[in-house]
């Protein structure tokens, strides 16, 4: 079907499209929501016109761009709700379920249409299955299982096509974890690696992924559980799940046997899913900054006109105008910056789905509970919390709460409960996610990891360190053990991607009362509290979450190893030591560690002290980039100007650690002096 | 009598020898400041400077043609040049005048190239007196240096955004 032509009697529509799918973004999630309320038994007139209105509205916009596919689901849906709220027809569960896999498939088409490929399969057949409803008000609608959720348990042969997107590696994914956690779920027949897209040798970015997979899988596992596995690729990958079972269900209008919208995952999307390239922004907001300008401008001509007749008396006026700059400057910087927050609602407001669907393929009873759901957050970081976020969810809902059987057992309501929270804190966001399920058993997390080598079995661990052991990267597997998520890419890669936006997660629980995890992250992307180091004449800045202790080593606590490693003994914990003097090259830097000085800080689970002359002191950084007028640079996370306009680069722990690992040295290229001599 | 287009070359010079760029490619000249190094980089990349708030590399073009290198001086002067969406700097001994040059003018440079290397040049052209080299900028940057397509910005900063 694809998108209908963008002229439509001559006129180009693509710029109102585009508004279009702003403002569709926004209606379906409204929409949704909803039906979500409908679901969990609210039924006042106003939430029925709500809803409609919202469909209304899809309706119209996608008419007007030339969206006919579009046009006729929210018709058919429209007509559904109409006949709800004039009470024509029973709100009841399996319709409200139909309803919500329409606004499911109302999503895929609006996604598809934005892509410019064809609408998904299924549109046609809901369309057929509303219709039929709204001619026949009385039939049953028959409870269709949600499509991802059959729960039979018959063997079946799935066809899988897997094309990870080409920056996958540069994301920290490895491809092939995902495939070895597909073959736990079943039996691969057949893996065939499609080469077609990749380039010659002199063109090969080894950072780039340009394979692609065709898999043939026997599994009993539904149709939802394969495609969790794809849960941190998935975007901006092409991932096909189909099945040949026609599923076991009684009844008219079943989906046809094709993969349904709600699991045809993942087209390539250039622009449709979260990182959308605009925002909006409340007028309010942009009055104020008016304002603020205004009264920016008002004073700097003030001071302007002050200093262009300076007396030695005006200077104390002069102090005051630019005293007034600086405040108004900051606050504009801090209302500026306000413009890119979006309130954390955006990503919380998907957790009701989820949970639900969760509920209903999981068996157990849930009920989430979210607050602080205003609380602001910089626009990419929502954007790349929310897998974290469903990650977090779904481990409570799967590992973390108990069946309802096994909860009234142990005395406790049947319903679990998981609470999202999001709230403010010291300058940073937090975001909780708490269950009152079944808690981490600190003894079988022992057990695994002595059994992977991660401990030894004499070690003495506290239990909250014990708890700590599922972020390790070696801890997490394809299997499930009660008491521990554990699902392949797990909670490493929870951490990992914190991590990767500054910030922080620590978990606490108690062994059947549940748990609760919490993710700190910085407010913004853009600015950083950061540490400058003093490294000869050059200063470094280092991020001040990483920072764990500085020292200034004696003789006898510096130690080398065979192969030239250096070591720095800090209360008998042997610390790998990078001279950083050494890894950028700089003169007149301190080489001795007993004169100068050595921060030890903490990168993905490691240790190492970074020797430097002196700490220069802590400061709030705006992070400029350097990778858009040059590149990226290995061991440098991007750069800052300091008070005195001079460039200083921010380092990338996680690269200086690669790089030092190889040696110490960054490659070895001639400086100008040795090249001029040849 | 044919119409020759008549461009407009900013000239400087590296030593003794006289060079020549686009006009259209420059996007400012700045008095030589502070270059903080970037490690990992080219031995031709000096580093990075502040221009009004926006990070850019600087490159110094003696080092890039393998000439000695000078002491910087009150003259040094840093080209601002543009290519494509990216801003860079060039470090050069000195700044001379803008001339106007015919197409018509230019001249294939001889096989024997003195210190750049040929892929640089896009010709030679008799200036009053002078021979001036002209250059093309975005030869300057290997291919690996400096990526054609755009890049992901990934800090709060604005980036103008290229359009595909």
């Amino acid at each position: 079907m694809g998108r209908d032509s963008g002229e439509k009697g001559g006129i180009d529509l693509t710029p109102f499209q585009e508004m279009f799918f702003q403002e569709a973004g926004d209606l379906t999630a409204d929409l949704e929501a909803g039906l979500l309320r409908l679901d969990s038994g609210h039924r006042d007139a106003e939430l029925l016109n709500a809803i409609f209105r919202s469909a209304h509205s899809i309706k119209g916009g996608a008419g007007m761009v030339g969206f006919e596919g579009i046009c006729r689901l929210t018709h058919s849906m429209e007509g559904l709700l109409d006949r709800m709220r004039g009470g024509l027809v029973p709100i009841a569960g399996p319709l409200i379920d139909l309803l919500l896999r329409a606004a499911d498939a109302l999503k895929e088409s609006i996604a598809a249409a934005h892509s410019d490929s064809a609408a998904p399969a299924g549109e046609q057949a809901l369309i057929a299955e509303l219709d039929l409803l709204l001619e026949n008000p009385t039939a049953p609608v028959e409870p269709a299982g949600t499509p991802a959720g059959d729960n039979g348990s018959t063997s079946r042969l799935y066809r899988i096509r897997f094309e990870p997107s080409p920056d996958v590696f540069l994301k920290g994914m490895d491809p092939l974890r995902v495939l070895r956690e597909l073959s736990g779920l079943g039996v691969l027949h057949k893996v065939e690696a499609d080469l077609s897209r990749l380039p010659d040798l002199e063109d090969l970015n080894p950072e780039t992924c340009y394979l692609g997979w065709e898999l043939e899988m026997e599994s009993d596992c539904n149709r939802a559980r394969i495609e969790d596995v794809f849960e941190f690729v998935r975007q901006g990958a092409l991932i096909r799940v189909e099945t040949d079972d026609a599923a076991p269900q009684a009844g008219q209008a079943a989906e046809p046997a094709p993969p349904s919208p709600i699991a045809a995952a993942g087209q390539r999307t250039s622009a449709a899913t979260s990182d959308s390239s605009s925002i909006r922004v409340a007028t309010e907001k942009v009055d104020r900054l008016v304002d603020l300008v205004g009264e920016l401008v008002i004073v700097q001509s003030m001071a302007s006109a002050i200093l262009h007749n300076l007396t030695p008396s005006r200077v104390g006026e002069l102090k005051e105008a630019m005293a007034e700059i600086e405040r108004h400057t900051r606050e504009l910087q801090e209302r500026v910056m306000s413009v890119r927050m979006l309130p954390i609602s955006v990503v919380f407001g998907r957790l009701p789905r989820l949970v639900r669907d969760l509920a209903s393929t999981t068996g157990k009873a849930l009920e989430l509970e979210i607050s602080g759901e205003d609380t602001e957050l910089d626009k990419a970081v929502v954007e790349r919390i929310s897998d974290p976020l469903t990650h977090l969810i779904r481990n409570a809902a799967d590992h973390g709460i108990e069946t309802p059987e096994q909860r009234l057992k142990a005395g406790k309501p049947a319903q679990g409960r998981i609470h999202a929270a999001a709230f403010h804190e010291g300058g940073k966001i937090v975001i909780e996610v708490s269950d009152d399920g079944r808690g981490l058993d600190a003894e079988r997390i022992r057990q695994k990891a002595v059994g992977r080598g991660l401990i030894d079995p004499g070690d003495e661990m506290s239990e909250p360190q014990l708890h700590s052991l599922i972020f390790h990267p070696g801890f997490s597997t394809a299997e499930t053990i009660t008491g521990i998520s554990g699902r392949g890419v797990g909670m490493d890669v929870v951490r990992q991607n914190v991590a990767s936006l500054g910030g922080s997660i620590s978990l606490a629980s108690r062994l059947g009362e549940g748990a609760k995890f919490r993710i700190k992250l910085p407010l913004t992307l853009a600015i950083m509290d950061g540490l400058s180091l003093g490294v000869g004449s050059e200063t470094f800045l280092t991020p001040l979450v990483s920072i764990v202790e500085s020292v200034q080593p004696k003789p006898g606590q510096m130690k080398t190893i065979a192969g030239g490693g250096e070591l720095v003994l800090v209360r008998r914990e042997p610390i790998p030591l990078v001279r950083l003097h050494r890894l950028f090259r700089i003169d007149n830097a301190v080489t001795d560690p007993s004169r100068g000085l050595v921060v030890i800080v903490e990168i993905e689970g490691k240790r190492i002290a970074l020797l430097v002359d002196e700490l220069k002191g802590q400061q709030q950084v705006v992070i400029k980039s350097i990778e858009t007028h040059y590149r990226r640079v290995e061991g440098i996370l991007g750069a800052t100007i300091m008070g005195n306009g001079r460039v200083a680069l921010i380092l990338d722990l996680a690269g200086v650690l690669k790089l030092a690992g190889g040696g110490g040295q960054w490659p070895s290229t001639p400086r100008p002096e040795e090249l001029a001599a040849a | 009598m044919s119409e020759t287009r008549k461009n407009q070359y900013l000239t400087f010079s590296l030593g003794e020898e006289a060079y020549g760029l686009d006009i259209l490619k420059v996007q400012e000249i700045k008095g030589f400041t502070s270059i903080t190094p970037i490690p990992n980089t080219p031995p031709y990349i000096r580093g990075a400077i502040n221009l009004r708030g926006t990070v850019i590399a600087v490159l110094d073009l003696r080092a890039r043609f393998r000439m000695p290198i000078a002491e910087y001086t009150k003259f040094t002067v840093i080209i601002v040049v543009k290519m494509n969406q990216r801003i860079a700097g060039l470090v050069v001994d000195s700044v001379s005048d803008v001339v106007d040059l015919g197409d018509g003018d230019v001249r294939q440079t001889p096989e024997i190239g003195k210190h750049a290397d040929a892929r640089f040049l896009q010709g030679m052209v008799a200036s009053e007196d002078k021979l001036v080299t002209l250059l093309d900028i975005d030869e300057l940057f290997d291919e690996g240096e400096i990526p054609a397509a755009a890049s992901h910005g990934r800090s709060g900063e604005d980036s103008k955004q290229v359009e595909r």
